[in-house]
């Protein structure tokens, strides 16, 4: 009901100097923000500012030149994605990885593969401690789908949903395997106004109902001002701005960079 | 629970919920599909959260006399709060969940509510909202925990603490809820369903413990009703067709019923449930079967030949086979096999397969769409009734169901013929009273006992009643041809394309009419013809669908032309409406039927130009959105001509 109650928690995620590039062209140059526990941090910018690199850097699919991430006090510089997944980071793409012929509850299904322990063996014949597992992750997918408001098509194959509804499907998945740290890369591209309401209230909900913090890159200024706590700005791979809603939309470097002004 | 019966006083419905306990204990009263698995209760396990919901009540402070609202979707904890309140001498009034903000403001303070039990986080809200202007309302109980969290409201409480509380009201005073049974009578006023009111302020209408009682056991005997059936539960709680079938017929049969997963799901869980009973307003069928007859056109060409050659079978003797005349032999052993490759297949899809009796009732049938279902072996009839008859007027008999009747009086109904044709109607069911108005109880219930239907119609040589139209509907253009809205409309909302009609005509010269396109069929025909639309005002203003809708309209005119009183009667103008009618712009009321005259004047400029000769018309008109804000839609209409057919002769040309 209001917001004012949310507790943010310590710094759980801090970038420090992070350098990356690709051959000559440097997509990141010396970038260093933190996040804190239950926060909704949003990075915008312009195309092509290093928003999705950043991301990539976080989960590590990329490794920076230079700097370092510290995840819940451990340092590191080299580590894998699915370390980042065993971690509790998970994340959507900007466009959708689903299993197109796979229904709605195996791709949320697939979220919970980290989670499963049983043999392959014992998986095949669905016996003993298999069966059991089956059985609490078929739970915890359940809820999911009814958390999301998708059971009319838990058995509909996901390439015969309409965008809007594969993006929450893809949601799902991330959710499924219950990330302490989400990252949401332009979860709303695409959308029309209805599907950005859905989809905002489905992530406010998972911040608040699960605890979760989210980082996600969006373009939909208004979106990203009524959903974040704080906001990062990305140029040319630089950070131009950090700060709340409130304080962005009054920096001057970020009005000339991407904003712009409204007459 | 003690294995003799206990005294619990008068037959109440709430009393009989707690003799099926004893009677039926470990038999399945409710079920509700939660996390993918559908979730069962017993009598004994209802009666006993009954019991655990009165008690949390009792200690809420709800007394004898009390009105109990009720909002949301159907949910096993909403219809026990039915049978809560009932048992503690309240009176449970349900509402519709997408009522506007005004309409529920009306009915809380006309029924004086204190106390509310919805199903989520989205009706809390709307009560919240509408609170300041509700003085009586003080708590407000919510289903359904989702997003509940943060809400600190003093009135808002969860009905998982308020069965607590019933817990621990029931530790110190075991005897509690059987006491306030006992004080329940009969003739008590069981439940308040508040009419939509087509002209004016919703009434509520008050009916008993006796008539819902006797309604049941009516049709119970009538149709055959066993305690082995299955319902589906998915139309409006408020209504009085849920409420009778969903509740106090479940209760006095004791059969089980089933909650759907969500309104989406209905046709997935109707499937997985199999109802041997099903209930459903025309509209539900219209949409079945527009749904059947879009997938028939995208499937391969050797299924659509297999398909329409077994339903010309179907359409030739099926109807015949349902109604259990003779047959030939090539015809049953055609519809054997028509049986075995398209009608069996098809009722498996629609999930009426078991089904023993549907019924359909509150607007008339198409005809075609009333044989379809039957020609194909679901044995679908009419009944007709209002909330205030408890619907329990007619009904169509096994083996003597027609088209144009809905059916023979009912055990214990008397019917007489008023004014004008107005059809009067003494009934078991008959309500009690409306609540606080005593002027529209006079207006409404003849001196003898009769309640004023308001439907115009007559008893046929074999005792069948047939509906016209509205009494008060009924009309005559200048050559004096009667005119009965109603039917052209229904007969226009036939065709799959045709989501909506409204006909005018009455003290004109002619018939002309509006028209709403059916979006997803009229879109389905639009993308096969490869002709692109971006939205529902594009796509009706299209000249391809205009001349897809004067197919339609010139075809019902061509059946007009066949019956020698309503061959005046044929459509001469029409035109494509730019929005959906919509119950919340007041123009169809909360069970979807159109407020003619309100339309009429609403749109007063269209009316005009169907009659003044022009070629287009420009609109704008105010929208309302169910959040209560307002927008604007404009666009220049199109008006089109239809031919009239002149006699027979036309015909066959």
């Amino acid at each position: 009901m209001n917001d004012t109650d949310r507790k943010l928690g310590p710094t759980i995620l801090k970038a420090d100097n992070i350098s990356l590039a690709f051959g000559g062209v440097k997509a990141l140059t010396d970038i260093s923000f933190e996040v804190k526990e239950h926060e909704i941090l949003a990075i915008i910018g312009p195309n092509g500012a290093g928003k999705s690199s950043m991301l990539n850097v976080i989960n590590g699919v990329y490794h920076p030149n230079a700097g370092s991430v510290t995840y819940r006090g451990n340092v590191r510089q080299q580590m894998k994605p699915h370390e980042a997944a065993t971690q509790g980071i998970a994340r959507t793409f900007q466009n959708i990885a689903l299993f197109k012929g796979m229904s709605v509850l195996d791709n949320i299904m697939t979220g919970r593969t980290l989670k499963m322990h049983a043999g392959f063996l014992a998986q095949c014949l669905y016996v003993g401690r298999a069966r059991n597992e089956e059985i609490q992750h078929r739970k915890k997918v359940e809820e999911i789908i009814d958390f999301l408001q998708i059971q009319s098509i838990r058995k509909t194959p996901v390439g015969r949903l309409p965008y809007g509804l594969q993006k929450r499907v893809e949601l799902g998945r991330a959710l499924a395997s219950e990330p302490v740290l989400l990252l949401l890369d332009e979860p709303m591209a695409g959308m029309n106004i209805e599907e950005k309401e859905d989809m905002s209230r489905f992530i406010l909900d998972v911040n608040d109902e699960f605890g979760t913090t989210i980082v996600l890159i969006e373009h939909d200024m208004g979106v990203v001002m009524d959903l974040s706590d704080r906001i990062v700005v990305l140029d040319y791979g630089k950070k131009i701005g950090d700060g709340t809603p409130t304080e962005i939309r009054n920096n001057k470097e970020v009005i000339d960079a991407y904003l712009g002004v409204s007459d | 629970m003690d294995s003799s019966i206990p005294n619990l006083g008068e037959d109440t419905l709430s009393s009989l919920i707690f003799k099926n306990a004893t009677v039926r204990g470990a038999k399945t009263a409710i079920r509700e599909k939660d996390l993918g698995i559908w979730q069962s209760w017993s009598w004994a396990d209802v009666a006993e959260e009954v019991g655990l919901l009165a008690g949390g009540l009792a200690a809420k402070g709800f007394i004898r006399g009390n009105n109990l609202a009720i909002i949301g979707d159907n949910r096993p904890r909403l219809y026990w709060s039915f049978a809560a309140s009932q048992s503690l001498g309240g009176i449970p009034v349900p509402l519709y969940q997408d009522a506007i903000a005004d309409e529920m403001i009306y009915v809380f303070n006309d029924a004086e509510i204190e106390f509310a039990i919805v199903e989520d986080q989205e009706q809390v809200d709307k009560l919240l909202e509408i609170m300041p202007q509700c003085e009586k309302l003080r708590c407000i109980i919510y289903d359904d925990p989702r997003g509940m969290r943060h809400y600190n409201h003093p009135a808002v409480v969860a009905y998982e603490d308020v069965r607590e509380l019933g817990v621990k009201f029931l530790s110190k005073q075991p005897n509690f809820v059987e006491s306030e049974l006992n004080k329940c009578r009969a003739d008590d006023v069981s439940v308040i369903l508040y009419t939509s009111g087509t002209t004016s302020k919703p009434k509520g209408v008050c009916l008993t413990h006796k008539a819902c009682i006797e309604v049941a056991q009516g049709d119970m005997g009538f149709d055959k009703y066993t305690d082995d059936g299955e319902i589906l539960s998915y139309l409006p709680m408020a209504w009085v067709g849920d409420h009778l079938f969903s509740y106090a017929q479940s209760i006095v049969t004791g059969f089980t019923v089933n909650c759907p997963e969500s309104s989406e799901t209905v046709m997935i869980d109707m499937r997985e449930i199999g109802p041997t009973y099903y209930f459903a307003p025309p509209r539900v069928f219209e949409n079945l079967l527009t749904q059947v007859t879009i997938r028939m056109e995208d499937a391969s060409n050797f299924k659509k030949w297999l398909y329409e050659t077994f339903m010309g079978v179907a359409r030739r003797t099926g109807l015949d086979i349902m109604d259990g005349k003779s047959v030939s032999l090539k015809n049953k052993f055609l519809y054997a096999l028509g049986n075995m490759f398209v009608y069996a297949p098809l009722r498996n899809n629609l999930g009426m397969s078991r089904v023993k009796v549907a019924y359909t009732g509150g607007a008339a049938i198409g005809p075609d769409l009333y044989s379809f279902y039957r020609s194909i072996g679901i044995n679908l009839k009419q009944l007709y009734g209002q909330t205030e008859t408890l619907a329990y007027v007619c009904k169509q008999p096994n083996g003597d169901a027609r088209i144009d009747s809905v059916g023979t009086p009912m055990p214990g109904v008397d019917i007489k013929m008023g004014d004008k044709g107005e059809v009067l109607v003494k009934s078991p069911g008959l309500l009690k009273e409306y609540y606080k108005n005593p002027e529209a109880t006079r207006e409404s219930i003849t001196p003898d006992g009769f309640f004023r239907t308001g439907d115009a119609g007559f008893i046929d040589q074999d005792g069948h009643l047939k509906i016209i139209d509205r009494a008060k509907d009924v009309g005559v253009l200048n050559d004096g041809t009667m005119f009965a809205p109603q039917f052209l409309e229904n007969k226009l909302k036939f065709f799959p394309f045709i989501k909506e009609a409204v006909c005018f005509g009455d003290g004109r010269d002619a018939v002309c009419a509006f028209i709403n396109i059916e979006m997803d069929a009229v879109g389905n025909w639009a993308e096969r013809q490869g002709l692109g639309y971006s939205g529902y005002v594009d796509l009706a203003g299209k000249q391809e669908v205009y001349t897809l809708l004067q197919d339609c309209i010139e075809q019902v005119n061509r059946d007009l032309a066949k019956e020698e009183s309503l061959s005046g009667s044929q459509i001469k103008r029409f035109l494509i409406l730019h929005k959906e009618l919509d119950a919340d712009d007041d123009e169809l009321t909360r069970t979807r039927k159109v407020r003619r005259n309100f339309v009429a004047e609403k749109y007063d400029g269209l009316v005009k130009a169907l009659y003044d000769g022009s070629n287009t018309c420009f609109i704008e008109t105010q929208v309302k959105f169910e959040d209560g804000r307002t927008g604007t839609i404009s666009a220049d209409l199109q008006i089109s001509d239809a031919k009239m057919i002149q006699s027979t002769e036309d015909l066959a040309a």
